[in-house]
């Protein structure tokens, strides 16, 4: 089960795993409710049988007696189940939708056309940073969720960790989890959302504390100045094209159209989950993203040989 | 029960001139040769294009709905088949993204909008009138009008996937993606204002089957004597008239957001996307029951019928359709789960989605009563109302395990979603309608449908549905995003995607079966004669295909069961069919009291009249002014359907029911 990565029938977190036992009841109870119909119904079926004769007579129409006391049982056995479900559900709600009081962790997640733009450390100024795609987060530990919706609706999804929080422009949402086992795990974008929708994935990366606190202070560093020339040319190509849109913390790019390139290869994926992030496949990205996402709104680039090989060279110093 | 029995308004001990009838209707026989001519000569259509396009006869116009739906039902089809083949594998590229999210949202537009809803108005407004007693439904022209909007409105919406600019926002069609910023071509104006028009026929449609069922019926049809068919149509027609002005209202307003500037749903103007899915699931919701309710009812009457009893605890089933549409305008939320809502207004809602389940027991254990109680008789229409019990149960256990909040968090819009509303509509829909064809085409044409192809056509149909359809609730167990042109190899879909098609295909074939053996048993079916199921209920009296004025003489009616009387021999009263009243003084029929059914009132019905078509060309011609920024050409249009009403209640001296008293002028002004 577990190699199916959007599979909610196992978990990995607090959160998903309140849910989890309903769900089971829920699908067992639901079998059973149609085994049970269907042998009810071939009992049924079973009994004797009328023909159409040959002048055309159907048999004689005839009032059953007894009826009423069957159905009475019968709605009220379904009553008794879905009252239970009822009890069930709410007392499930009540696990897992209040918002942790003290979350350990703040973590402010914008939903564009199709990418995830993950915002760290809003209440400590010297603590912030943005990455996109892969959210990373302690194990065992509470973390919020601020969801913003930039453009249309999306929706967050981490079916190990959490079920579905709506990112509606103009409102904020909040949603929580907990991963209580190292691991990734995918998430997916679940309203529609237009063109690549079925290309709007993200990651959950859940690390051990000392190694998330590593990754984070990675993250807060700045891009590392260029060593080479064609390091170089490549930082030049990043300031004057990719800047349109993107941010590489340390430049003169600045723009928040795109991810934050700042450290894009620390990423395993690349294009919200579509990519395995490497030199070959960022390269293949930039030269031809609209045939890779088709619609989506970063342009193909136009470069030359030279050019993309002095681009890939700079972006690959970007850990 | 006599005719000339029957007490009629105003002749009591003190005359009362308000509710006296026009006169004593002159009893006569069903088949007196000269009162059927003279009815014949009364009330047929003239033939010819002015026949064609000015007939306001139900039967004709309940034909063309159900063969325009038919027609919606393959092109949908055709749809989804496309659709399979691009998701049969991973990441293939038979439909561009565009391509692929136009398919999905026009095939959504299609089944529920243009063949669902029409399909079952087609079936009622051919056979209200046969089940009720009467000679056709309240409002004729009415109902000439709702069938043509139905069809231009189908025409408007079918412009944009036509002309590739098909609506790419689903069905539900939310905003922000639907408004310009995103979505900048005509699309999704297309859609807008295409809805905005097919409500208007959905309207008049409801209020005219409200009104037919209250008023248009034989003496004696009281309302715990009514079909269960009836009680269906007219639970969704009450839902129909109350929740589509709010979908209406919600498209308006998005044309308006499109094309001036309007910002009801753009937040940067101050509006509320949230705003959007309210509107549209407070209809959206009650319309999933609208489209399922008269199914369901196709199923009670037709259950008893081949399994030679009446239906088991008929109050309680006619009760339980009421509480389904009663609950189902509180469970619109369920919709919207995942939007951040507070928790005690999931919890609410929640409740409601979870207690609706139990009205769908009762119906579910009476259907299971009557046939256990009965001798069925395995006819094709039997195998598909027997076999939409199971359906129907696998389609509600999906839904009721959506109705608990923190499991839909997890389900909703994944396939298991999916699954659920194709169990429900093709289960609780398609199934049904295929069974009520095979039941009442012989009543309709004639002619008896092919038996033997009847079962390949069940069976294909039935293992194929099943085969598509089982498999995506794993497939949504196991996260498959719905709405997703293509998804990646390693996600565990890939399996499950290839078998799908395979039972998409088979299903098609079933269908293309249903659709040749309609076509072939039209022409050269065996003759039916007027009641080859020997059935309970009124429309089985009168000849197949029923004559234009469909009952010569006013059947009076003493039971639930009218031709079932003599068999179940529980009540010395007889209904009356081959002696009523005449009403032979022009286009005539019975308007009666809405609970005991007592006569009221002679109507005077209209002639076949070119008004509703041309209102309807007009309407048209105003909403594709409006499309297109031709304000002249809107104006040509609002000009027109004010011109069409003035000739449409333009006063007629015929359709007077009572001498108006001198001082009151009508006529004159």
């Amino acid at each position: 089960m577990s190699r199916i990565p959007l599979g909610y029938l196992d978990s990995a977190g607090a959160r998903a795993a309140a849910t989890l036992p309903l769900t089971w009841f829920l699908l067992l109870v639901s079998i059973a409710v149609c085994l049970a119909i269907t042998y009810l119904l071939w009992r049924a079926l079973r009994g004797p049988a009328g023909t159409i004769g040959a002048d055309g007579k159907a048999p004689a129409v005839r009032r059953g007696e007894g009826a009423a006391r069957p159905i009475l049982v019968g709605v009220a056995i379904s009553s008794v189940i879905l009252l239970i479900a009822l009890g069930w559900t709410m007392v499930a709600l009540a696990q897992v939708a209040p918002m942790p009081r003290r979350p350990e962790i703040e973590i402010d997640v914008t939903a564009h056309q199709w990418w995830w733009q993950a915002d760290y450390g809003a209440s400590e100024p010297d603590q912030t940073f943005s990455t996109a795609n892969e959210i990373h987060v302690p194990v065992g530990a509470k973390v919020l969720l601020r969801l913003h919706g930039a453009d249309v609706i999306h929706s967050f999804w981490v079916p190990k960790l959490t079920g579905k929080t709506d990112m509606i422009p103009g409102q904020v949402n909040l949603t929580w989890l907990q991963a209580d086992k190292p691991g990734v795990y995918r998430g997916q974008c679940q309203e529609y959302c237009g063109l690549q929708h079925a290309h709007m994935a993200f990651e959950v990366v859940a690390e051990p504390p000392a190694q998330y606190a590593a990754w984070r202070r990675a993250q807060l560093q700045t891009a590392p100045p260029p060593a080479t020339p064609a390091q170089a040319e490549g930082l030049a190509l990043v300031e004057y094209r990719c800047a349109v849109c993107h941010t590489v913390r340390g430049t003169t790019a600045g723009s928040n159209v795109g991810p934050d390139l700042t450290h894009v290869m620390s990423r395993r994926m690349l294009a919200a989950g579509t990519l395995p992030n490497n030199r070959a496949m960022l390269a293949g990205w930039i030269e031809d993203p609209q045939g890779v996402k088709p619609g989506t709104l970063m342009p193909a680039q136009q470069l030359s040989g030279p050019q993309l090989q002095a681009l890939l060279a700079y972006l690959e110093t970007l850990k | 029960m006599s005719p000339a029995d029957i007490a009629l308004p105003g002749e009591g001990p003190v005359p009362d001139t308000e509710t006296r009838l026009a006169r004593r209707p002159r009893i006569a026989q069903a088949d007196d040769p000269a009162l059927l001519r003279k009815l014949e000569k009364t009330w047929e259509t003239k033939p010819g294009l002015y026949g064609w396009l000015a007939t306001v006869d139900h039967k004709e116009i309940g034909k063309r709905y159900i063969v325009t739906a038919f027609v919606m039902l393959a092109v949908g089809g055709l749809e989804a088949a496309l659709m399979r083949l691009q998701l049969a594998g991973p990441n293939r590229h038979l439909l561009t993204p565009e391509q692929y999210n136009e398919l999905f949202s026009t095939h959504g537009m299609t089944m529920i909008f243009l063949y669902a809803l029409p399909v079952l108005s087609g079936f009622s407004n051919y056979f209200f009138p046969l089940w009720l007693g009467a000679r056709d439904m309240a409002f004729p022209r009415m109902n000439a009008l709702s069938y043509w909007i139905y069809l231009l409105a189908a025409a408007f919406l079918y412009a944009g996937p036509l002309t590739g600019a098909g609506p790419n926002d689903g069905w539900f069609n939310y905003v922000p993606y639907a408004e310009r910023a995103y979505n900048p071509g005509i699309n999704q104006d297309i859609y807008s204002l295409g809805l905005v028009f097919l409500g208007i026929s959905t309207s008049v449609g409801a209020a005219n089957f409200l009104v037919t069922a209250a008023k248009c019926r034989a003496p004696g049809m009281s309302i715990n004597r009514l079909p269960i068919m009836v009680w269906g149509t007219v639970t969704a027609n009450a839902a129909n008239l109350v929740v589509v002005p709010a979908v209406s209202l919600a498209f308006f307003l998005l044309w308006l957001d499109r094309n001036f500037g309007t910002s009801f749903f753009d937040v940067a103007g101050g509006g509320q996307p949230l705003l959007w899915q309210h509107l549209f699931w407070l209809f959206g919701h009650p319309w999933v029951y609208a489209i399922v309710l008269p199914a369901m009812g196709m199923v009670s009457d037709g259950l008893p019928t081949f399994s030679r009893t009446p239906l088991a605890a008929y109050t309680l089933v006619a009760l339980s359709t009421v509480a389904t549409m009663l609950i189902g305008f509180g469970v619109w939320v369920h919709h919207m789960f995942a939007t951040g809502l507070p928790g005690l207004g999931l919890a609410f809602f929640s409740g409601a989605s979870i207690i609706i389940t139990i009205p769908s027991a009762v119906a579910v254990f009476a259907w299971l009563a009557t046939i256990w109680l009965g001798r069925p008789v395995y006819t094709t229409a039997f195998l598909f109302f027997a076999s939409m019990i199971l359906l129907f149960v696998i389609g509600g256990v999906s839904g009721f395990m959506t109705a608990s909040v923190p499991v839909d968090w997890q389900l909703t819009d994944t396939y298991f979603i999916v699954a659920h509303i194709h169990y429900v509509l093709i289960g609780i829909n398609v199934f049904p309608v295929c069974g009520a064809t095979y039941m009442w085409f012989p009543k309709i044409t004639g002619r008896l449908m092919d038996e033997r192809l009847g079962r390949w056509n069940f069976w294909i149909m039935f293992i194929g549905f099943n085969i598509a359809f089982l498999p995506m609730h794993l497939l949504g167990l196991f996260g498959m995003p719905r709405r997703v042109y293509t998804y990646g190899a390693g996600m565990g879909f890939s399996t499950l995607n290839l078998i799908v098609p395979l039972g998409s295909y088979l299903f098609a074939i079933g269908v293309a079966l249903f659709f040749w053996n309609v076509f072939k048993s039209w022409r050269h079916g065996e003759k039916a004669g007027p009641d080859p199921w020997q059935g309970p209920t009124l429309e089985w009296a009168i000849p197949s295909p029923p004559p234009p004025y469909n009952f010569a003489v006013i059947p009076t009616v003493a039971s639930r069961h009218p031709l079932w009387e003599d068999d179940l021999g529980e009540d010395e009263h007889r209904s009356s069919i081959e002696e009523g009243m005449a009403l032979d003084q022009g286009k005539e029929a019975l308007a009666v009291s809405i609970l005991d059914a007592e006569p009221e009132r002679i109507l005077k019905m209209p002639e076949d009249t070119l008004a509703p078509f041309s209102l309807a060309v007009a309407a048209a011609v105003l909403f594709v002014g409006l499309l297109l920024h031709l304000w002249w050409l809107a104006g040509l249009g609002a000009v027109g359907t004010v011109l069409a009403l003035a000739a449409w209640n333009w006063p007629r001296r015929k359709l007077l029911e009572r001498e108006p008293a001198p001082h009151e002028g009508i006529g004159h002004g």
